[in-house]
């Protein structure tokens, strides 16, 4: 049995599971609702952004473990079969990651395309795969590392809380207690370690808020807009998704089922 | 009586009859009695009319010392060969009209022009196009002119090495209106210049300001254009100012405002649209000026009032989709602000009178961190940001106590 065969059990399985579909129509709900009773694209497209950033990556974490926790018998079943675990696991982390995306372009890229047809929609649902990926890894790395469901979903939203509010919080409280010191490269460096942040910053600079920046924007746009910043960053985007699935998919190659 | 009454009349018209005979006018071209603008203006005298017909002429270190009319018929173009100044008008009275000017000389010394009023009264430039020249229309220590209806366009590269558009040096009364000015350090500059009146003009792509006033008292701007430039408009060291009607658009950039106000006492600015410019207005040291029944939308800062100002008042005003709507450097508030709108305003209105009962808070927690730590700005959009403006906005504490409109309005007044 090949990967191809694998994906296609855990793909339908997936969408039968309704999970999927209620995922696609609430972000449908959210973005055309968004768009509908705002009156400034601007506006409704920073509203949609936050959801991209916050809502889908924590959707992810949520339902990527829960997932992974539910099919454990059907994983057993799998296994049974003369099937390598690799391909078991990447069968499951690429049917995860591909149905959500579909889920979110179904319910969030779409709608967005047809009011407002821009690069920032284009650069959004870059960010919003990129963030999928990645939070199925570390979905998959905490769901095979502990066993205890309610345990591994209250490390999952432990883990959300880290990206989207504590490394905030950080470089905020970096900011006020070394004020006095230039922190130009520590910012650049600091917000492209956390792809939440890469892919917010990313998009806010697209959305022409440099100027607000000052000489630090200046600083900003040098980077994040020239080659070589685009590349270190998507360099880090693609090693917070590999890295995470990898040790997961070792946990996995070991677990004792 | 009567025989008196027609005495009169006739010498009137005798007088007219004279005068009439008097002003001259003296073609310049090719089917004129000159081919040279200088020559027709030596051989002219006072109260004659000078018509230059279609053509290029060279002009250079021309001074105008008589009461004459000096005007261009179509394409009739002055080319200074960036020499010296084209034109130096050192008589009252003189009009200068329909002119094309181009390539005046460029000096670090003097300040070269295409036009240069020196030191006169009533005098008139009117629809005259400048290019390509050092400075555009200079007028030092003049009075009453009138400069209406002229195109300037420079092609200015650094602030150094280029001069300004209009340039009133110690001047009064003079009208500025319906000029075109792009391309230049400064659109308009004023210094010691009083009791101006500047009305829609449009000043645009310029290096530095749109406008620039220095210890310019009484003058006011109405109704002029200014978008694009460096920095905008900066009104510095001067007292009451009427700025009215004027849009400010699209000074963007880093270092860059729509309306710089820097030392500036009793003033007013009323009915101004703010629109795309990093900071809408920046208020430095501004005493008792009334900032009424202005739209600033789509600014990253829309006011920044620093903590030297005091006793402004910031009534009527409506403020929609900007980053930040206020934002200061102090936690004492010396400043009314009242019934404005504010698009980011949650209150209700239950007694239905069009005011909200809450107040609000136009300075978010977060402005107050990016003013002391700049590099914070790219948290902006943040979850957490979010949350700490919310959490502040419910209980005060960092932000300025005072700083609140205590009547903000429901409804967006019409625009």
């Amino acid at each position: 049995m090949n990967l191809r065969k694998i994906f296609k059990y855990f793909f339908s399985d997936i969408i039968r599971s309704k999970w999927i579909p209620v995922y696609t129509v609430l972000l449908f709900a959210l973005t055309s609702g968004i768009i509908y009773f705002s009156r400034d694209g601007q506006k409704a497209f920073i509203s949609l952004l936050n959801i991209a950033l916050y809502l889908v990556p924590l959707l992810c974490l949520i339902f990527g473990s829960v997932y992974n926790y539910n099919s454990r018998e059907f994983v057993e079943m799998l296994l049974t079969q003369p099937v390598t675990r690799r391909s078991v696991f990447l069968g499951q982390y690429l049917s995860l990651g591909l149905s959500q995306t579909a889920g979110f372009v179904l319910g969030m890229i779409l709608p967005l395309f047809i009011y407002d047809f821009s690069i920032n929609a284009a650069l959004l649902l870059a960010a919003g795969i990129f963030l999928i990926f990645i939070f199925n890894g570390f979905a998959l790395l905490v769901s095979n590392m502990v066993n205890d469901k309610v345990k591994g979903v209250g490390i999952l939203i432990a883990v959300w809380l880290f990206f989207a509010v504590f490394y905030d919080g950080l470089m905020l409280f970096m900011f006020y207690y070394f004020a006095d010191y230039p922190l130009e490269k520590t910012t650049i460096i600091a917000s492209s370690l956390n792809p939440v942040d890469v892919a917010r910053t990313f998009i806010m600079l697209r959305l022409d808020m440099s100027a607000l920046f000052g000489y630090t924007g200046a600083v900003f746009k040098k980077y994040f807009g020239s080659g070589a910043g685009i590349y270190v960053s998507l360099l880090i985007l693609h090693l917070w998704m590999i890295v995470p699935s990898f040790f997961a998919s070792k946990k996995f190659k070991r677990k004792d089922f | 009586m009567s025989a008196l009454k027609a005495g009169i009349i006739l010498a009137a018209m005798c007088l007219m009859l004279f005068s009439e005979s008097r002003s001259a006018v003296i073609r310049v071209g090719m089917s004129g009695k000159f081919t040279d603008v200088a020559d027709a203006v030596n051989s002219a005298s006072d109260g004659d009319r000078i018509v230059i017909e279609k053509g290029i002429y060279f002009v250079s270190g021309l001074n105008i010392n008589k009461k004459i009319i000096l005007e261009g018929e179509q394409d009739a173009v002055l080319d200074g060969s960036f020499l010296k100044e084209i034109i130096t008008v050192t008589s009252d009275s003189v009009i200068i009209k329909n002119l094309t000017l181009r390539n005046s000389g460029t000096s670090y010394v003097s300040d070269l022009a295409a036009i240069r009023l020196e030191n006169v009264k009533h005098c008139a430039l009117e629809n005259n196009v400048v290019e390509n020249s050092f400075f555009a229309l200079y007028l030092s220590s003049s009075s009453d002119c009138k400069i209406s209806g002229n195109r300037i366009a420079g092609n200015s590269v650094s602030e150094s090495f280029s001069g300004n558009g209009i340039h009133l040096w110690k001047c009064s009364g003079v009208t500025i209106s319906d000029n075109t000015v792009s391309g230049m350090r400064d659109g308009i500059y004023l210094e010691f210049s009083t009791n101006g009146e500047i009305s829609g003009n449009t000043s645009f792509g310029n290096l530095r300001y749109g406008l620039h006033f220095m210890f310019s008292e009484g003058n006011s701007y109405t109704s002029n254009t200014f978008r694009n430039n460096g920095a905008g408009v900066a009104v510095m060291y001067t007292k009451k100012i009427t700025m009215n009607f004027n849009r400010f658009e699209d000074n963007w950039g880093a270092n860059s405002y729509g309306l710089l106000l820097k030392d500036i006492d009793n003033s007013l600015i009323y009915g101004n649209v703010f629109s795309g410019n990093t900071a809408g207005i920046y208020a430095e040291g501004t005493n008792r000026v009334n900032i009424l029944n202005n739209t600033f939308e789509k600014n990253g800062w829309a006011l920044k009032v620093l903590g030297n100002c005091y006793e402004d008042t910031i009534r009527y005003n409506r403020f929609s989709n900007n980053t930040f709507d206020v934002s200061t450097n102090t936690s004492k508030n010396a400043n009314l602000f009242l019934n404005n709108f504010w698009d980011k305003y949650k209150g209700y209105d239950l007694d239905n009178d069009k005011k909200g009962d809450v107040p609000y808070r136009p300075v978010s927690l977060f402005s107050l961190v990016v003013e002391r730590v700049p590099e914070a700005v790219v948290l902006t959009g943040s979850f957490l940001v979010e949350l700490l403006d919310a959490a502040e906005k419910i209980i005060p504490v960092f932000t300025p106590e005072t700083l609140v409109d205590n009547s903000p309005l429901i409804e967006e007044r019409g625009r």
